[in-house]
């Protein structure tokens, strides 16, 4: 028996304005603390309230001078960077592997490469420290990279294997037919259809080393001490406003790449 | 040559052996060993974390504050995934970019800016004042209230990407039957949306869950010293008093703990599996 039509209007209702307001809350809840430190760190006064009382650029003046934490910012950005690098070469190769063929041993693997985003990254930040011990080396950037890669590199697979499962096989038959070697079929077919999935992997791989603190807390000394860890530390012992400066600084970059990454790579369409 | 792609997996699987198994095999043997350098076999760290209500609470107060947060995170995210479903591309794309926003921006500086908003006089302190909800701030930083908020914005986008993903993927056409037999809205999202989207529920869970219960940043600066988690139990035990072997042994604990859990999950997930 269908039910008189205003009931379900109201049920109808009722479920849209329960949903919408939950979830207008979590965007809000999602948004405005980043929003909140951006403001923030543009105060003229010393302390960290919200809102300032007076907006000026002093704090990100006072950067200018603040050595430490430059040097900390650019071993963060060479660590990123050579991160991003390894785990985009790798994670490519080991993708096609991963989305042609279906043997289980080829499975297992991409059990392995996807654990790091599952196993506390402390833990194996505390073993891999035990372990270059062991060996005999003392930690060194060569070791953080490494490190990174690990925990980085499942970004890579999981857009690169997406972008691949979504390619047209006869696409690489036709080349094929044609004459191209596997190289070739690779390099001017397959590389330039996946190589949004690529972009967008290696925008998160980089970002997540960028943030990287479980790894770099037990791989990182004075002399490669990582922009997070720096300001970790900050936070933890005096909070100051150049602390809100970075983060002003930080959250600009984000946004400006995020933007890149949408227009030149889909971002959001990736990761759908 | 006939061309294997089957071997392109092997430098990465090289990499993962030298940089990841070998350090996991490392840690192991550390945990079992009395004492660093020594080559002898123990179960002493083990039965010392399992013998101490101490240590057994901080096993248990974890893994408790990584099912809050995750429930919270699904209160929250399954909404805004039903609706992000719902919108159309262009209204998708803006929600998804505002969504990963909070997982982009280092965590350091998220966890930072909700010290701003949770102090005694933050923002949410002074709102919470102005409208006279309480006659004196509430405490909100080191505790564990805190942590859960600041981890459910933290780890939303894990929880929302793979719901969306598995919701936009729900034939239509099966809302508009249960409407059609008489059901309500309510009772099409109990039995029909919700039933189908338990997938994307269930990896959006485990993502979110394994990574809230070893959000070492936040824990250790929304928590403050006194709250203490795996993670910061395992930093202090080896960075703070020096004791690698038993560190080892947490870490291991831990980590089974970690795999028992997903694989429940996992294997839960199993159930549903004939619907995707």
């Amino acid at each position: 028996m269908p039910r008189p039509r205003t009931a379900i209007d109201l049920e109808a209702w009722s479920l849209r304005l329960i949903f919408g307001l939950l979830a207008a809350v979590a965007m809000v809840f999602l948004v405005a603390p980043t929003l909140i430190v951006l403001v923030t760190s543009f105060t003229d006064s010393e302390s960290l309230k919200f809102p300032p009382d007076g907006y000026s650029l002093r704090w990100y003046v006072a950067l200018l001078d603040a050595d430490q934490m430059q040097r900390a910012a650019w071993t963060s950005l060479v660590v990123a960077v050579w991160t991003t690098l390894i785990c985009v070469v790798f994670g490519t190769l080991a993708s096609i592997a991963l989305a042609r063929s279906r043997r289980p041993w080829i499975r297992a693997c991409d059990v392995l490469f996807m654990s790091p985003l599952l196993l506390p990254a402390l833990a194996f930040g505390f073993a891999a420290l035990i372990y270059i011990n062991q060996l005999g080396f003392r930690p060194s950037l060569s070791f953080l990279v490494l490190g990174h890669v690990i925990v980085c590199v499942p970004f890579v697979l999981r857009t690169t294997v997406a972008a691949l499962s979504q390619l047209d096989p006869d696409l690489l038959d036709a080349s094929r037919s044609l004459g191209a070697s596997e190289f070739t079929t690779f390099r001017r077919v397959t590389l330039p259809l996946i190589a949004k999935g690529i972009a967008a992997g290696a925008f998160l791989a980089f970002m997540a080393s960028f943030d990287n603190v479980p790894v770099s807390l037990f791989l990182a000394d004075e002399r490669t001490e990582v922009l997070p860890i720096h300001l970790w530390q900050q936070i933890e012992s005096n909070l100051d406003v150049r602390t809100a400066a970075v983060s002003g600084v930080i959250v600009i970059l984000t946004l400006a790449l995020m933007v890149i990454a949408e227009r030149v790579a889909g971002l959001t369409r990736q990761l759908r | 040559m006939k061309f294997n792609a089957s071997t392109m997996v092997l430098p990465l699987a090289a990499l993962f052996v030298a940089c990841f198994i070998a350090p996991l095999s490392v840690l192991m043997a550390l945990s079992f060993a009395s004492e660093q350098g020594a080559g002898d076999f123990t179960l002493k760290h083990y039965l010392v974390f399992f013998g101490d209500r101490f240590h057994l609470s901080i096993l248990v107060d974890t893994l408790m504050l990584g099912v809050k947060a995750t429930l919270v995170c699904l209160a929250f995210g399954f909404p805004i995934a039903w609706l992000c479903a719902r919108a159309h591309a262009r209204w998708q794309s803006v929600l998804i970019f505002l969504v990963i926003l909070p997982i982009l921006t280092s965590v350091v500086v998220r966890t930072f800016s909700w010290i701003v908003i949770l102090g005694r006089q933050g923002v949410l302190n002074q709102i919470v004042l102005a409208l006279g909800l309480s006659d004196e701030p509430l405490r909100l930083l080191f505790t564990q209230t805190g942590v859960i908020i600041v981890l459910a914005q933290v780890q939303m986008p894990l929880m929302v990407l793979p719901i969306l993903t598995v919701l936009s993927k729900i034939d239509p056409n099966l809302g508009d039957a249960s409407r059609a037999l008489g059901a309500g809205e309510w009772r099409t999202l109990w039995r029909v949306t919700l039933p189908l989207s338990m997938p994307g529920i269930l990896a959006g869970g485990i993502l979110t869950y394994a990574a809230c219960i070893t959000a070492f940043v936040t824990q250790t600066l929304i928590g403050g010293a006194r709250l203490i988690y795996m993670p910061l139990h395992i930093y202090q035990q080896a960075v703070g008093a020096n004791n690698w072997p038993f560190a080892a042994a947490i870490s291991v604990i831990f980590m089974v703990a970690v795999l028992v859990v997903v694989g429940l999950l996992n294997a839960y997930g199993r159930r549903f599996e004939r619907y995707a």
